[in-house]
């Protein structure tokens, strides 16, 4: 039901956003309504290949070996591996969400997978070097990336706490 | 993976992900039979098939919010508030403004420009790394199911406000530190 709710809310976005760009202008609404389906179409395959495939490399990986350093058990000391580990994921998108899903998976605590997913959000370290300090203050940035380093364990504590999902 | 339409789009990380894959495929089809490759695969294309109408809507939404909201009015609207609402703002600009990298850096830089403090940009990149509509709706729903997207957006909530904050406390620190070593100076201005 929240499942079917939460999809029309969004498409009654989509139908309010189109308009508004309608009205503006017959060429803006085309425009985003041809760039919208193309990235659409663009990122399907990427992403499947990631969402199969964070399947297959769960069902390969040593479970006990999961569940001792990430486990739902794995508390504090899992949170800060996992942590670790996001902070050091390289690569794009497809390679930071295929490795969280492959972990929680394949037997990784979700606070611990939560704290992963948010360190690697935060730092991802290809983003960093490429983009921001490319584009922003270097003091920024490394202001940025040292008020950050509590966030992640922040992000797996509140989640242990509230005891979801 | 051939793509005709923008060559440039070939993307290594995908390339690692797949071989990684087809490998890991392989060995559960040799290793544990055609039944369980076949159970993973219809269960996380049936995840993903369910998380297809809020993809379609997030590629939608964000094309038409890059064109409806342009960046110059989120600099601005950003940009020249202060104080807690600044950060607020930020935070809601950040979670609201699509796009990748190449979108969001110029526009935090633009913050600074119009005379926002470091804080208010860190607010903004938090939020689009953690909050942004666009990322979860594209990426993590499909992965994680929006369950787990729920309760992990909801734990970050206050993380943003929260490094804004921490940043501008840093800030203040080192510009008290400054002034110490400096001697009792008034006017110690530390933006550029």
């Amino acid at each position: 039901m929240t499942f079917l709710i939460v999809n029309l809310l969004l498409w009654v976005l989509v139908a309010a956003l189109a308009l508004t760009a309608a009205v503006r202008s017959k060429a803006l609404f085309r425009e985003g309504a041809t760039e919208g389906a193309r990235d659409f179409v663009m990122l399907l395959p990427r992403i499947m290949i990631g969402v199969v495939g964070s399947g297959y490399v769960a069902a390969i990986m040593p479970e006990d070996l999961i569940t001792t350093w990430i486990g739902p058990k794995s508390g504090l000391l899992g949170i800060t591996i996992a942590t670790l580990a996001g902070a050091i994921t390289p690569g794009g998108a497809v390679v930071g969400f295929s490795v969280g899903a492959a972990a929680l998976k394949g037997g990784g605590g979700a606070p611990q997978v939560i704290a992963y997913s948010t360190a690697w959000s935060l730092y991802a370290l290809t983003r960093l070097i490429n983009w921001e300090v490319a584009m922003m203050p270097p003091r920024v940035v490394w202001l940025r990336a040292a008020v950050s380093i509590p966030l992640p364990f922040l992000a797996g504590v509140g989640a242990m706490l509230i005891g979801h999902p | 993976m051939a793509e005709r339409r923008r060559v440039s789009s070939f993307e290594w990380s995908t390339a690692v992900i797949g071989g990684v894959s087809f490998s890991a495929g392989l060995v559960v089809y040799l290793r544990d039979g055609a039944a369980r490759f076949t159970a993973i695969l219809t269960n996380d294309l049936g995840l993903f098939a369910s998380m297809l109408p809020k993809m379609a809507a997030g590629c939608l939404v964000s094309a038409f919010v890059t064109r409806l909201l342009p960046r110059e009015v989120v600099a601005r609207l950003v940009g020249t508030e202060s104080g807690l609402l600044g950060l607020l703002i930020a935070t809601l600009m950040g979670a609201a403004l699509p796009g990748g990298p190449l979108t969001i850096y110029p526009v935090a830089g633009a913050f600074l420009v119009l005379g926002a403090d470091a804080g208010t940009a860190i607010a903004f990149i938090t939020a689009w790394n953690l909050l942004g509509y666009n990322r979860a709706l594209i990426w993590e729903m499909p992965f994680f199911g929006s369950d787990f997207v729920f309760w992990r957006i909801l734990v970050a909530l206050p993380l943003p406000f929260l490094a804004g904050a921490l940043a501008r406390g840093v800030l203040r620190l080192l510009a008290a530190r400054r002034g110490a070593d400096r001697g009792t100076e008034a006017g110690s201005d530390t933006s550029t």
